[in-house]
């Protein structure tokens, strides 16, 4: 016997019973019914959750490829604020409004239906997702919910109040603007702690860049200062050697690195962080980055797997393995081999595109064929790359043999390259 | 075992198991959406120093990767990742870069420039760079419409020795001053 994907799945559905397929129907309550159906669907449509690299470029591309399918992006806030570059607002060399795109022009140019609201509930059986205002309905659902704290690992972490005190700045917004100002207000001769989660996490080379931005303000304005990394992970994480090759270039003597060192307390009124509940780390800036999981829409669906914290998915479509019809993309699902970057989540959403309309037409889906590419600043002037081709193999997304790593060392061309790789990402987001 | 319609032959047992070998290969849009991050949506480039390929010639696309691949061409990326596709797949994303509509960069360039630059083109590089840069010849690329700041690059990277030419190209080139370069970059970049 021969089985095509949905007859597969038809069967599972008939032997295991709908529940099981959908895993996630009704764990979560309905909270609006009191609002009722908002929109109406009439055709075929398709609902994205989150505005953000994967969320935008998802809606985007449906609509190219199919105009006849209505698309609705739900999305919290008015505007978006990238996090790839943050760190060099924290550095000081860019303002927020660099970063910061709206979704008026991508709404009007692709026939995108803009829906501003939190989402509080996901219902697989009844494919509707659920906001304050009332329910929409769906065919199909691309969730791009990025990430959310594991909180929960830190003792004495508060998540009402401590990222006030200690500012994560891992989402950019207000809490990047929080950890500039800490600096800004800084005595010199104070020291700055960095704390790294184990990975997985967002962007592997993004703590790394962070202690650059952060060394090369010090170095200007307040050099007799220190900033002490606290690693969770044995060693850096990616691009290792050229950011210890960057750090003794421009910064020596000024950044401890202790890998290996995972925190696990905080304590806000002693201004500290303990590693492994034991050592007592004080800092007059302390930047925590909590561990991470899927954001808390897909864990409230019942998306994430085994582990509690990323969302398993077919590395073709992208189809959560869990609940059908469900898509996951960017940082919240696990990619196999590509990175959670941004550019990977503008890679995966275009893939997830293509076969959700493969689908809704009855069409063959197509095998992804992916890209990671992800620059790190080193000062205002130099930066490092790292880059990937993905493709699928034995049903897993894999490296492409022989290619991708990272550059051969610092370059001046890489940040001016950098530059025009956040313009055109942001562009296409937007446009 | 089953041979499927579009010729692919699959293990009966393996379908069942792995929805993903259900899909067929990665098409040329598929491959070349995975480029449109950096080089803009299907690819006409936002960033003033990273290439449009909307429109290019395919032939250049395919020689600029090829190059990229073996490194005879320098690259600060470009390499890490041409290296990841078979010679079929370069082929189709050449053929999709180039049936793209070319999407001309709004940017400032200098009248003065712009003029010097025409004249040293016409005696120098016309040959080659044909109808204003406007069409491709042979392997030369369609060098009109481009970001200035790309070209500014490119023009470097031959003047520095870094980005080899062929002996009719260094020929013309070898003679002219960084000036000269610069004045037919903006040449280039002005021709819509
Ligand atoms: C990280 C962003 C990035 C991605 C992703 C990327 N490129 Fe490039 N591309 C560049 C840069 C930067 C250059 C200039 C050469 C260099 O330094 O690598 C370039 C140059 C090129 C050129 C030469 C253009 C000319 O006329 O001189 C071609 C062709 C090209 N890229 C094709 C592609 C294709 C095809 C893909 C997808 C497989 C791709 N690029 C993906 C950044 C990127």
């Amino acid at each position: 016997m021969t089985l095509d994907r949905r007859n597969f799945l038809k069967m599972l559905g008939a032997g295991a019973g709908a529940g099981a397929l959908h895993g996630c129907a009704g764990t979560a309550p309905m909270v609006s019914a009191s609002g009722g159906e908002i929109m109406p669907k009439s055709g075929r449509r398709v609902v994205v959750v989150g505005g953000g690299y994967g969320g935008t470029i998802a809606a985007k591309y449906v609509r190219m490829l199919d105009a006849s399918i209505e698309v609705v992006l739900i999305e919290r806030n008015r505007q978006f604020v990238s996090c790839p570059f943050s760190n060099l607002v924290v550095g000081g060399i860019r303002q927020m409004s660099d970063l910061t795109i709206g979704y008026d022009k991508l709404a009007s140019n692709h026939g995108i239906k803009m829906v501003y609201g939190d989402v509080t509930a996901i219902d697989a059986a009844a494919k509707t997702v659920a906001l304050a205002a009332g329910t929409l309905k769906y065919d199909r659902l691309i969730l791009s919910p990025g990430i959310d704290f594991r909180f929960e690992e830190l003792a004495g972490y508060d998540p009402a109040t401590t990222p006030d005190v200690m500012p994560h700045a891992w989402k950019a917004g207000p809490q990047t603007e929080l950890l500039r100002k800490q600096l800004l207000d800084m005595k010199d001769g104070s020291s700055v702690v960095i704390t790294v989660p184990l990975a997985p996490y967002r962007c592997p080379p993004g703590p790394y860049e962070r202690v650059n931005m952060i060394a090369m303000y010090l170095k200007q304005h307040k050099p007799k200062s220190k900033i002490i990394m606290l690693d969770a992970n044995p060693d850096i994480t990616s691009k290792a050697g050229l950011f210890r090759k960057g750090w003794a270039k421009h910064y020596d003597g000024m950044i401890t690195y202790k890998g290996a060192n995972k925190v696990t307390a905080v304590a806000v009124k002693n201004r500290s962080v303990l590693v492994e509940g034991v050592d007592e780390v004080r800092g007059d800036v302390i930047n925590v980055i909590p561990p991470q999981r899927a954001g808390n829409v897909a864990v409230k669906a019942g998306l994430v797997g085994e582990d509690k914290k990323w969302c398993p998915v077919n590395a073709t479509t992208f189809e959560s393995t869990l609940a059908k019809d469900i898509h996951v993309i960017g940082d919240a699902c696990v990619a196999g081999a590509m990175p959670k970057s941004g550019y990977s989540a503008n890679s995966e959403a275009k893939i997830c595109a293509t076969n959700v309309v493969a689908l809704m037409n009855g069409r063959d889906t197509v095998e992804m064929s992916g890209i990671n590419t992800c620059y790190s600043f080193i000062t205002g002037k130099e930066a490092v790359s790292v880059a990937g081709v993905y493709k699928v193999a034995n049903g897993s997304i894999v490296a492409v043999p022989n290619s991708g790593g990272v550059s051969p060392d610092l370059s001046e061309l890489e940040a001016i390259y950098a530059e025009s790789w956040l313009k055109n990402i942001l562009t296409e987001m937007s446009t | 075992m089953k041979i499927r319609k579009d010729g692919w032959v699959v293990a009966a047992g393996l379908m069942a198991l792995s929805a993903a070998s259900l899909a067929a290969p990665p098409t040329a849009a598929m491959l070349s959406n995975a480029c449109a991050g950096c080089h803009g949506t299907l690819g006409a480039s936002a960033g003033p120093s990273m290439p449009s390929l909307a429109g290019q010639s395919k032939v250049s696309i395919v020689e600029s990767m090829n190059g990229f691949k073996s490194g005879a061409r320098p690259s600060t990326i470009m390499g890490r990742l041409a290296k990841g596709y078979s010679d079929a797949e370069i082929d189709a994303m050449g053929e999709f870069f180039s049936k793209q509509k070319p999407v001309m960069p709004v940017q400032t360039l200098d009248p003065a420039k712009i003029a010097k630059g025409q004249a040293i083109h016409e005696k120098s590089c016309a040959r080659c760079h044909v109808e204003d840069g406007k069409e491709p010849k042979d392997n030369s690329p369609i060098v009109a419409s481009q970001w200035l700041k790309y070209l500014q690059v490119q023009m470097d990277d031959y003047a520095s020795g870094k980005r080899k030419m062929l002996d009719n190209k260094a020929e013309k080139m070898k003679p002219l001053s960084r000036d000269d370069l610069d004045a037919v970059a903006h040449f280039y970049s002005s021709i819509k």
